[in-house]
Order: structure tokens, then C-alpha cells, then sequence
């Protein structure tokens, strides 16, 4: 079936070629000048993305093998070390277990909450535009200024906060949401600040997959009797999101593994609740200057966020044909 | 549509613009990558003055940006550009100082990490015919291996200021111990009024205080780790019966370095430095009183943690005798200039003795005491205390002050990470 089909797609080329040559006399434009163009526009993106990403990647693997305080071009080589120190550090294992705790709230959370909100919106029969953007609206705002808005704000420990005015009218006394460990209220405001500017990502990422269900679909459910609500969502709309569910799932694990800029603006870099990256940039380019720890971990945190895709995307078969 | 029509929409003349557009992006983001702060041509002694670079954090009070870069400009042997870095200082001139790409000269405080790595030069040479006019803890904190590697700016005594209506009010006299300020601040506090606020993380700021009031220090003479002891265990323990008494204030808009909770009476008392002095002044006017760090207990002894500034010059600059020249200029001979950075915005102490003699502005009200408990209790930083290991006190005070975890077993493993640490710097 494929044969012939590559064949008239080689014919179809070859009179196209036919017809600009006869066209254009004289202009021969052949692989060499695509291969230019090629590179013309793919170029300074590979030239970018050599720079700013594997360049810096290879050196990081080059720097995880020596000791580098205070400089980047270090001379006393110490092998594995710096990566045994890392597999040894508690705090590096705490916060790989901050992490954890960090993803079992934000993951499920922004999968209902997001799946629930595009439910809705597309649902709406007036102004949806106008609703698909107010929700959308928050990923455009920077983790850092929500943060500082978060903290200030909403969520700082004195009586004219706006969290605290709230609890205030019920006669519940001011908490310090960010500073009390016991109970650890700062998972409240690190966990709403995330929900709140990636929930309307995701929420469009389900209205795009909830549009490419066919229609038919439910018409056939109707007609067999299934009943609208919960059996329509559980055994129509549910299995043919699967593709997007898988890829929300995916991203969002990867998200909350990059998790920086929530937890260094709202609670700085502490020992309670410090993600990896916090600490690793604590290590590396904070005050320490520790670069061949710092790079060690990072490569360390990179195999792990690696094995953990690969993992779930063979549980869940993301990319099999077919999705 | 047949895939090898070649983009349908784009002609020749259009396809031009775009990689010119393109090019000229390039060209402008690599001159962006290019400006560093710092002057463009490095050496020059062939008549052309020589381009120095000057790194500030960012000072809080006014005027301060503008009386940095009118020194700077009243030098006449370089042309010296002022770089004022709001935000995360620390981050940005650590970066700065592995390459040459950083600044000339720069204010920090020593750690001997700098000078194993070579950041900073000595400068025993310009600071010989002075050294005598300096407080000595000011030398011992700026000296690895005997050579003197900064010059201090600034001292900044960090106390406990307080409002005297609300103390006299309830009775209450300057606390004399630990247990006295966690009672007084248990006392002072009310349903609108904490009683104490020692920074929105519970109080990291107090440790070394903490553990020099009960006799403690962070390293003694010989390297070895000073705040393992008994007495300095029950001190870090106190630190958490303070936090857990819900009397200081904790999730303020602005944090400790800032007059503000004590100000907008959020707090009764504050732990803060002399900087912020002028500002409390203007918002309290006399009704501000101040006591050091209170003692442990009646062996133990107050504690005042005497910080500031120091000006280095950095290793990398390719101006090294240059920038050596200004420094002295601006830190040793310009004696107006010193007396008015240290005076005339925040209230700091000048380093040199013949300045802070004549300094009347410390003479009188909450600056002399601060001034006298400074002389009487100060402590200054030991530059062998690396990165490293303050972190791991960090962690320490943390786990004890918040979690109430048991102080004896967070020293032993704070020691740890601090043994390495010394084994690795002095072998």
C-alpha cells in the first residue's frame, strides 16, 4: 500500500520540479540551495540551543568531576566523589522527599481541577470565549511577581493580610502562613500560587482534546441509553481524553520537578521545604560556590527526572499509534 | 497541497527582510550579552585613564546611590563607573568574580574561600601607615594568614531596639537574660502588638548572638568548631522556647533589616541594625530604647554582632594597582567622604577610630548606647567561617528554632559538615 504511494509522491516532485525549471530558466535551485536555507533559518536556534543548553550541560558533567569552589574552570579532579557526597547529603535526599510531597498535592490537583474547569467552560453556551480567557489569563503572569503578590499580600502573617482579614471576621487569630512549620501551612500558599497560574494551561489543553470527540459519539450513548452526567463523562468523554490526560500528566510532573521560583520568592531557601533546585542553586550559585557538588547534583536530578518520564510513559503508553 | 511547494506565501524580497531582521537580532542581543556594567576598554596607561568598575549592593536608605556615584566621579586618576545592584547582591558578585568580566573593585565581608581562590588581593601596602586607626575586631575580620585583605566601610551593630512607652507601660525593665526577653515579649504581646520580631523566619539572625551570650563562638583560635558545647545547645534550645511562645511576630511584609514592623507597631521591640536608626527615629521620635543580645544566663554575657561592609579589590581586575589606588583613595584619605557615607543616610559606625571619635551624631540618645554596647560586647565575623558552614548552622538554628528538634543532635551533625569543611581548608 505504501510503495506506489511514495512513488506518485516522487512523480508528483519531479514533474513540480519539472514545472519551476521550466518556468524559471536558468535558476536552478537544488539541494544545496535548500540545504542553505536550511540552515539559514534552522541555524541560529541550533547555534542557541548548542550554546545556552548542551554547552553548558557538557560542562556541568565536566565540572561534576572536579573540585570547583569559586571558579568554573577548576584542576583538581576527584572522580565520583562529589556525586557520592550527593547520594549522601540528607539534604539533598530531603528535598528529592519535599519534591514528593510537593507533586502528590500539585499533580492530581491541577488534573481534576483543570479537567473539572474545562468541563465547565466548555459547557458554557454564552461568553465562552470571554470565560476560556479570564481562566487562561493567570499563566501569563510571572511566577515571581504571583509570588511576591502571594506573600505580600495575601498570605503575609499579620492582621491586615488578606488571608488573615478573612479568618479575621470569624474571630480566628492571625496565622504566619509562610513562617509556621507546625502545621505546615506554607504547602497553602506554595500549592495555590501553582494552581493558579497553570490551571487555565491545562484547562485549554482539555477543551482542545474535549472538541476532537466526535459528537457522534455521544449520540450513539444517547441512543443506547446511556444517561447523560457521570456514565456519559466516565465511558465516553474520560477514555477519549486519554491522549491529552497522559500529556497533561506528563508536563505537569515535569513542572513541578523544575519548581524554583515559587518556593525560593515565597519561603526562601530553608531546610523544611526546599525543592532540588532550590537547594542545587544554593549549593552552586548561591553564597557556597560550590560548582562540582552543585553540577553532580544536577545531573543526578536530571537521570532521575529522565528514568521517571521514560517510566511513566511506558505505564501509560504515551506516543504508542493510535494517540 | 503537494509538500514541496516551496513556502507558498514567502517571495525572495520578503525571505530578505526576515534573515536581515534576523541578523540584526543577532547583532543586538550579542551587544546586550556584551554590557557587563562594566567600562568597554580594560588597560590603557598611555595617557588615557584607566576604567574601573565599582560593585554597591543596594543600600536601603536615600541618597545613598547618589553619594556612592559622586565619589566615584570626584576621582580624578580613573574614570570609575558605580554599579548598584538591587536584589540578590551575593548571587550576582559571586558570578562576577569567576571571570575578569566582574567588577575592579567591589564591598563584601572576607571568607577565607576567597582567598583560596584567589578573588581578592592583599592590601597590606595601603593599609601600613593606617592600621593603628582601626578597631582591631575590624582588622581580625578582613586578615587571612596575616595579610589584611579588605578595608572596612561600615560597621553595622546589630541590637534589639524597643519602644520605651510600651515597656515602661507594662512594667517591664530591659531584659537582662534570655529568659527576662522571652517573658517581656510574652508580656508585650497582645491581640495588635507582638512582642518581639526577629525576622520572618523565626529568628535565624539571632544564632550567633545566641551562642556567644553563653559563651560560645562559631571557631576557636585553632580551627576547631566553637558552638558544640552544653551551654551553647541550651542557647539554641532557648531560641526555640522564644519562637514557640507566639510572642514575635512572624510573615511581616518587610523583613528584619527593615524598620517598618517596629515602626507601624506591629512589634513592641526588634531585633535590627544602627542602620535604621534615623528612620525609627523620624516615625518614634525619643520613644526608642535599646539593649544588646541579653546574656544566657548570669555566666554568660550580652552580645551585640558587630557586621558592615568591607571594600575589596578583586584579583581578576586587569587593573589591579589602579583600582588598589582608588580604594585607598576613597577608603583611607577621603576622610569627609567616609564620615558622610557612614553618617549622613543610615546611622553606621565609622571603622577608624580618629572618625568615630569626632562622629556627633552617635554622641547622644540610642546611637551612643548602641555605639557603647558595640565597644563592650561587639563581635565581628571569623573569616575562616565559610559559606558552607554557615549553612549548615543555618540548617541547625532551623531544625531546633521551628521544629523544636533536639539541640544536642543538630550540633553533632552541623559539626560534621563543619569538620570537613576546616579539614579541607587547613588540612
Amino acid at each position: 500500500m505504501s510503495a506506489p504511494v511514495t512513488t506518485s509522491r516522487a512523480e508528483d516532485a519531479a514533474t513540480a520540479g519539472e514545472r519551476r525549471r521550466r518556468r524559471r530558466p536558468g535558476r536552478q535551485k537544488g539541494i544545496a540551495g535548500n540545504a542553505l536555507w536550511f540552515w539559514i533559518f534552522v541555524g541560529p536556534f541550533v547555534l542557541g540551543l548548542l550554546v545556552f543548553s548542551y554547552l553548558p550541560i557538557i560542562w556541568s558533567l565536566v565540572l561534576s568531576f572536579f573540585e570547583a569552589y569559586n571558579t568554573a574552570t577548576p584542576s583538581k579532579f576527584v572522580g565520583l566523589q562529589n556525586y557520592i557526597d550527593m547520594l549522601k547529603d540528607h539534604n539533598f535526599l530531603s528535598s528529592l522527599g519535599t519534591f514528593t510531597i510537593f507533586a502528590v498535592f500539585i499533580v492530581p490537583l491541577t488534573f481534576i481541577l483543570s479537567l473539572a474547569l474545562a468541563l465547565l467552560v466548555n459547557q458554557v453556551k454564552i461568553a465562552r470565549a470571554f470565560f476560556r480567557s479570564v481562566f487562561f489569563l493567570p499563566t501569563a503572569c510571572s511566577y515571581v511577581v504571583a509570588s511576591l503578590i502571594w506573600r505580600l499580600s495575601i498570605f503575609n502573617g499579620v492582621r491586615f493580610g488578606l488571608a488573615n482579614t478573612i479568618l479575621g471576621w470569624f474571630g480566628i487569630d492571625n496565622i504566619a502562613w509562610l513562617s509556621t512549620v507546625s502545621p505546615p501551612w506554607y504547602w497553602l500558599p506554595i500549592v495555590t500560587v501553582r494552581l493558579w497560574l497553570q490551571l487555565g494551561f491545562y484547562m485549554i489543553l482539555f477543551i482542545a482534546g474535549l472538541q476532537r470527540i466526535s459528537p457522534t459519539l455521544y449520540e450513539a450513548a444517547y441512543v443506547d441509553g446511556a444517561k447523560p452526567g457521570w456514565q456519559v463523562f466516565r465511558y465516553i468523554t474520560l477514555p477519549q481524553l486519554r491522549a491529552t490526560s497522559i500529556a497533561v500528566l506528563i508536563l505537569n510532573l515535569i513542572a513541578a520537578y523544575q519548581a524554583f521560583d515559587e518556593f525560593y520568592n515565597l519561603i526562601g531557601n530553608v531546610n523544611y521545604a526546599r525543592p532540588p533546585l532550590v537547594y542545587l542553586y544554593g549549593i552552586s550559585l548561591g553564597s557556597i560556590q560550590d560548582l562540582g557538588h552543585g553540577s553532580a547534583g544536577a545531573l543526578i536530578l536530571a537521570v532521575i527526572i529522565m528514568i521517571v518520564t521514560l517510566l511513566q510513559a511506558r505505564i501509560f503508553g504515551f506516543g504508542k499509534a493510535g494517540d | 497541497m503537494p509538500a514541496h511547494v516551496p513556502n507558498a506565501g514567502l517571495t525572495r524580497r520578503d525571505l530578505l527582510k526576515r534573515t536581515g531582521g534576523l541578523a540584526a537580532l543577532a547583532a543586538f542581543t550579542a551587544a546586550c550579552g556584551g554590557n557587563t556594567g562594566r567600562p568597554s576598554s580594560g588597560g590603557g596607561s598611555g595617557g588615557s585613564k584607566v576604567n574601573l568598575s565599582q560593585w554597591y549592593h543596594q543600600y536601603g536608605e536615600t541618597g545613598t546611590q547618589q553619594a556612592a556615584t559622586k565619589y566615584a566621579k570626584a576621582y580624578t586618576d580613573a574614570n570609575v563607573s558605580v554599579q548598584w545592584t538591587p536584589g540578590d547582591y551575593g548571587t550576582k558578585l559571586s558570578s562576577g568574580l569567576l571571570s575578569n568580566k566582574g567588577p575592579d573593585v567591589f564591598e563584601s565581608q572576607l571568607n577565607i574561600g576567597m582567598v583560596k581562590s584567589n578573588q581578592v588581593v592583599a592590601l597590606d601596602d595601603i593599609m601600613a601607615d593606617v592600621k593603628d586607626d582601626f578597631q582591631p575586631g575590624d582588622l581580625a575580620t578582613n586578615t587571612v594568614d596575616g595579610k589584611i585583605y579588605g578595608i572596612r566601610m561600615i560597621v553595622d551593630p546589630q541590637v534589639i531596639y524597643y519602644k520605651k512607652s510600651l515597656l515602661d507601660k507594662a512594667g517591664i525593665k530591659p531584659p537582662e537574660t534570655i529568659d527576662d526577653l522571652i517573658s517581656a515579649a510574652k508580656e508585650l504581646t497582645t491581640n495588635k502588638v507582638k512582642g518581639l520580631f526577629v525576622g520572618n523566619d523565626g529568628g535565624l539572625a539571632l544564632g550567633g548572638p545566641a551562642l556567644w551570650s553563653s559563651g560560645g563562638t562559631y571557631l576557636t583560635d585553632d580551627h576547631k568548631p566553637g558552638f558544640t558545647g552544653a551551654r551553647a545547645a541550651q542557647a539554641f534550645g532557648k531560641l526555640h522556647e522564644l519562637y514557640a511562645s507566639k510572642s514575635i511576630l512572624l510573615g511581616s511584609p518587610t523583613d528584619w533589616t527593615d524598620p517598618s514592623a517596629i515602626n507601624q507597631g506591629l512589634a513592641a521591640m526588634q531585633w535590627i541594625g544602627m542602620w535604621a536608626v534615623p528612620g525609627m527615629q523620624k516615625a518614634l521620635g525619643d520613644d526608642l530604647g535599646v539593649f544588646a543580645f541579653p546574656a544566657l544566663d548570669a555566666q554568660g554575657k550580652p552580645a551585640v554582632y558587630s557586621g558592615g561592609w568591607t571594600q575589596f579589590v578583586s584579583a581578576k581586575s586587569a587593573n589591579v594597582d589602579a583600582a588598589k589606588k582608588f580604594v585607598k583613595w576613597l577608603w583611607i584619605d577621603q576622610s569627609a567622604d567616609q564620615e558622610d557615607w557612614c553618617l549622613n543616610y543610615g546611622f553606621h559606625i565609622p571603622p577608624r577610630k580618629s572618625l568615630a571619635a569626632k562622629a556627633s551624631k552617635l554622641q547622644s540618645g540610642v546611637a551612643a548606647e548602641t555605639v557603647k554596647l558595640t565597644a563592650d560586647y561587639g563581635h565581628t565575623d571569623n573569616p575562616a567561617w565559610t559559606p558552607k558552614m554557615g549553612t549548615a548552622f543555618t540548617d541547625l538554628l532551623t531544625n531546633v528554632i521551628k521544629k523544636g528538634a533536639d539541640p544536642a543532635a543538630e550540633i553533632s551533625k552541623a559539626e560534621k559538615t563543619v569538620n570537613t569543611e576546616l579539614s579541607r581548608l587547613f588540612g
